[in-house]
């Protein structure tokens, strides 16, 4: 679901055939009848922006039949958890959950705890953005009164009306096969089929799996899509298991490694959090507030510490308490929509962008590229000159008068990248695999690797401010600075780098081989915890290269995966509470008793030691806190989550809610989409009528935006490319028959798809891949639509991100782009200035 | 030319003798097709890498003959994709040589209306002062941070270098530091 994997992933799906040939059955469910439904034994259509009610259906028909795995939810979930009294549902809030703010327009979550303790969290939690915040992050969370890794209150039973088990069941009471089918616009018969499907699939003997990709995650509910499924691999006891799991699929060659070593606001190396405005004066305070006593993240301050000492080295001392009063602060969301806001009111003056092409591929691009046009400088790097390099020329609102070249006051500096053939460094792929490339050519002319551009700019930075007194220059005087470089061009040397990712012991200078060895007095530097041991024994792992046909299935010999070349994230589920495998089918990683170990065919993700008896004592911390039959080793109660008291701004259970902009109106509650979405009404983001809405008949139609497999996001590595080009020529959209008939569109001729941000031109593709659907009575059309053109490379095209908007899921800021209204009408769209009249026009008729 | 050797060139004569019947292998070789060598064979080493399009990760080998890309397919050895590449993969060559691509630095200045020459050294040297003169004149004292830069990107790029990026981007105070996760 949310996927297209066989068109996307083309390669990964390889190994879903092979399931298929040895009789798997293999479901997609999806607005369009893609390649991958083509090769899958069933399709499901639904509606775009509907697969919580879909999912929330699975669990009622789970909880409603009995067929959940009673075993693995007793002892692995937090099913017989008991929630605080004060919690109220949605059911009975009509469509909110307690503790709703409407002034801030927040959560207060204190009323989702466990009964009988303060807050806590997890891994994940980052901005709790209420102003229980204490300190601010929670990574490990507040601990609270938990006990020796135990919720306070439980009933094993399951009956208490207030555990997590009655909580779920009445939650999703009203997702029934009917409500399913008239929200999603499926048939009860396809949807039960696939409900008892995955129910057969599920158990000792089978393990079933889910694959999803931004599908699911560009929703301004996008977090909770991915929380239904995991509601539904837990009751199913899908978890930890060879064949289950939920694989997400990302889309760029190292866009996990981005995330674990983040590019991003709002965390440090290894899901650190940044220190956040309200973090002032004790550090301890800080590290009390994201050490979680319980679970692995009770080691937080070693993390800390480690990653301090490899960022400042002997400048970070525990008497300056290793630099924390010097780091930067950061706001709830500094993320690249704020900034983009943030750059059209003038705020943002300097921008360098590397290998992203925001003109393009964010939501709402014509946004974007305004924003650009207000700074006073800019960097681009890549390897062709991409929308955002030629904005100031070469672009829509160039076109149409909004923009006149000579009047951006924007100094731009081009500068060409290096290619992965011309560079060394690691890529971490979807599966948190380190993979090496290493260097084939040398870059010619100007074209340099980013790891040359950030530390020759770092280099020569620090130089100038060597001498400097001010206060501000403090801490980049203190960053620790020195790489050893080599080639006619001074190119860093990239392994120098990943030793440095990978972690030593300082004094000695030894490569560690894992986290565990991790110190909070300073005595190691490690610059991304989860990374540890990647270049242990002064080996880099990450490029080991051995053939898979030297090995066993689980391929352990080739590159390096994170953490501790773990293979299959909690696995010490894939036995039972006593250790042995649920089955010799689905055998993984057990317990051995004579050689009181934990083995099998992968890094054991437990303790090794640790029987599946051991309870811990009363005065237990962190690891030793988590007893030996709780597998999920990160949570502070050692149980994976049906229900979340801590760690989402939208909710502790999935709820469905129609999208920021849909044509309907919300079949359960009178609450329409997330409450707690985020909403930037502006003059260059204007909104389309939704709902019951007067004026929501001129943008009728659902869409949905989508790669191709001969490109490549918004373009500039596959638009670029000849072969590719002629592969796929030209910007389209997907319509039915019945759409085109109802709109006069003509297949192969032009239609003009329009929305209140734009309006964009394509060829129309009239299939029978995307069929009207039957929801809440209505008839429903939907419109496909790839989002890889813009106006530059050698095939160019309307950009489909003109027509969204900015509308963000609370908890990761991902826009919503796979459902948002549009119009459509035939013929090509106006030129020059009648474009933004036009779409002026559609509005004022809107209002 | 001989009537034998004509004869003997005849295509039926060739499948019979060749052991060819069907026409389908060697008998259907001219001269030229017989004289091909695989380029991946004039390779002076060839070099294991990794796709740089999606997340799959799929194995690849780059062809290098006088320092230039001659080749790139798929490793066989990789456990991931097992030789095999995807249409994007195959095109990785055509990518990294693509006719579009840009070997010099291009410089706009404010309100101009075309790209300049500009020696890299010394964009280099610009956009540290930028950089500085911004950040100077944007600082917060209180929350150590520039809110007037921003830096966009990472995904595609090498964890080395994202780890590069942030820890500059920290010391700087530059907190608007983001990339393609959402997209």
């Amino acid at each position: 679901m949310g996927s297209n994997m066989a068109e996307n992933h083309p390669v990964g799906f390889q190994w879903v055939m092979e399931a298929r040939e040895r009789g798997a059955r293999v479901f997609h469910i999806d607005p369009r009848f893609t390649r991958t439904s083509a090769m899958s034994t069933d399709w499901i259509g639904i509606r775009a922006g509907s697969d919580i009610a879909f999912l929330g259906g699975v669990v009622n028909y789970i909880l409603e039949n009995e067929r959940y795995f009673e075993e693995y939810v007793k002892h692995f979930t937090n099913a017989p958890a008991i929630i605080h009294e004060d919690f109220v549902d949605t059911e009975d809030l009509d469509g909110l959950f307690s503790g709703w703010d409407p002034e801030k327009g927040k959560y207060d979550p204190t009323s989702w705890q466990y009964a009988g303790m303060e807050a806590h969290g997890a891994a994940g939690q980052r901005e709790q953005g209420f102003e229980t915040r204490g300190e601010q992050s929670g990574h490990g969370g507040h601990g609270g009164g938990l006990q020796h890794g135990e919720p306070p209150e439980e009933d094993l039973e399951l009956k208490h009306p207030r555990c997590v088990f009655q909580l779920l069941k009445k939650h999703y009471a009203r997702y029934t096969p009917e409500l399913v089918a008239d929200t999603c616009g499926c048939s009860v018969d396809d949807f039960l089929e696939y409900c008892s499907a995955i129910c057969d699939n599920s158990g000792r003997e089978r393990t079933g799996a889910f694959v999803y990709s931004v599908g699911w995650t560009q929703h301004t509910v996008g977090v909770q899509y991915i929380r239904t499924a995991a509601i539904v691999q837990q009751l199913l006891g899908n978890m930890g298991r060879p064949g289950g799991g939920i694989m997400a699929l990302r889309g760029h060659a190292s866009i996990q490694g981005s995330t674990d070593i983040p590019t991003l606001f709002n965390i440090l190396p290894g899901y650190l959090p940044m220190p956040h405005t309200e973090t002032y004066g004790d550090f301890q305070n800080f590290i009390d507030a994201n050490t979680s006593p319980t679970g692995w993240w009770g080691h937080f301050d070693a993390y800390w510490v480690s990653l301090m000492k490899a960022y400042f080295g002997e400048n970070a001392t525990e008497g300056n308490d290793w630099l924390f009063h010097e780091l930067p602060r950061v706001d709830d969301d500094n993320s690249v929509y704020w900034t983009t806001l943030q750059m059209l009111d003038g705020n943002v003056k300097g921008y360098i962008i590397a290998g992203e092409n925001p003109a393009v591929g964010n939501s709402n691009s014509k946004a974007h590229r305004l924003a650009l046009a207000k700074l006073d400088w800019l960097v681009v790097r890549d390897v062709v000159e991409i929308e955002s390099a030629a904005f100031w020329y070469d672009s829509p609102e160039i076109e149409s008068g909004e923009l006149r070249t000579e009047e951006i006051p924007t100094e731009i500096f081009f500068l060409p990248a290096a290619t992965h053939t011309e560079k060394d460094g690691s890529f971490t792929n979807t599966q948190r695999l380190l993979q090496w490339h290493w260097q084939a050519t040398e870059p010619k002319s100007d074209c340099r690797s980013e790891l040359w551009f950030y530390f020759h700019l770092g280099r020569m930075i620090k130089q100038k401010l060597a001498g400097s007194e001010a206060p501000r220059d403090k801490l980049i005087k203190a960053l620790r600075w020195e790489y050893p470089t080599h080639s006619a061009i001074q190119e860093p040397d990239a392994e120098a780098v990943l030793q440095e990712v990978s972690g030593r012991e300082i004094e000695s200078g030894t490569f560690l081989d894992g986290y565990p060895k991790l110190k909070a007095d300073g005595s190691t530097l490690c610059g991304c915890w989860i990374y540890c041991g990647c270049f242990k024994d002064g080996v880099n792992q990450t490029a080991r290269k051995e053939p898979y046909w030297e090995q066993g299935y689980v391929a352990p010999e080739w590159a390096w995966a994170w953490p501790a070349n773990r293979r299959l994230l909690y696995n010490r589920a894939s036995a039972d509470p006593d250790g042995k495998p649920w089955s010799e089918r689905k055998k993984y990683v057990w317990w051995d008793e004579e050689q009181k170990k934990w083995t099998g065919l992968d890094v054991p993700d437990f303790e090794e030691d640790k029987e599946p008896g051991y309870v811990p004592p009363d005065d237990a911390k962190a690891e030793k806190a988590i007893a030996g039959d709780h597998p999920f080793i990160m949570q502070a109660d050692g149980r994976s989550w049906l229900f979340v008291p801590q760690g989402l701004e939208d909710g502790p259970l999935p709820t469905h809610y129609e999208p920021h902009e849909s044509p309907f109106d919300n079949s359960l509650y009178s609450q329409r989409a997330n409450p707690r979405r985020q909403q930037f009404e502006r003059p260059e983001n204007p909104y389309n009528p939704v709902g019951s809405e007067p004026g929501s008949e001129l943008y009728p139609y659902v869409a949905t935006t989508y790669r191709l497999t001969e490109h490549h996001t918004a373009g500039g590595m596959s638009r670029t490319v000849p072969y590719l080009s002629e592969l796929q020529p030209e910007m389209f959209c997907e319509v039915s028959p019945e759409l085109a008939k109802e709109a006069g569109l003509e297949h192969g001729g032009w239609a003009t798809i329009y929305s209140s941000r734009s309006a964009i031109e394509a060829r129309v593709l009239v299939t029978d891949r995307i069929p009207p659907i039957e929801v809440q009575g209505r008839k429903t059309h939907q419109i496909g639509l790839p989002y890889h053109w813009g106006s530059r490379g050698l095939t160019t095209g309307g950009a489909a991100n003109d027509l969204s908007s900015i509308a963000l899921d609370p908890n990761v800021h991902i826009q919503e782009v796979k459902a948002f209204s549009v119009g459509i009408r035939p013929g090509r769209r106006p030129r020059g200035a009648a474009l933004p009249r036009f779409v002026e026009e559609m509005r004022s008729r809107a209002r | 030319m001989k009537l034998g050797e004509a004869l003997a060139r005849w295509p039926v004569v060739r499948q019979l003798r060749e052991g060819d019947p069907l026409g389908l292998g060697r008998a259907a070789q001219s001269e030229r097709s017989r004289a091909l060598e695989p380029r991946s064979d004039e390779a002076d080493h060839v070099v294991q890498s990794i796709c740089p399009y999606c997340a799959v990760g799929c194995g690849q080998l780059v062809h290098v003959k006088d320092g230039e890309v001659t080749h790139i397919e798929g490793d066989p050895a990789s456990p991931i994709s097992r030789g095999r590449l995807c249409p994007k993969g195959q095109a990785s060559k055509s990518y990294v040589q693509s006719p579009l691509r840009e070997y010099k630095v291009k410089y706009r200045r404010p309100y101009g209306t075309r790209w300049e020459e500009l020696p890299l050294d010394d964009a280099m040297g610009m956009i540290v002062q930028r950089i500085l003169d911004t950040r100077t004149a944007s600082w917060d004292d209180e929350l150590n941070r520039t809110m007037a830069i921003g830096n966009l990107g990472g995904a595609t790029l090498d964890n080395e270098e994202n780890y590069l990026i942030k820890k500059l981007c920290v010391g700087l105070g530059i907190v608007q530091v983001e990339n393609q996760a959402r997209i």
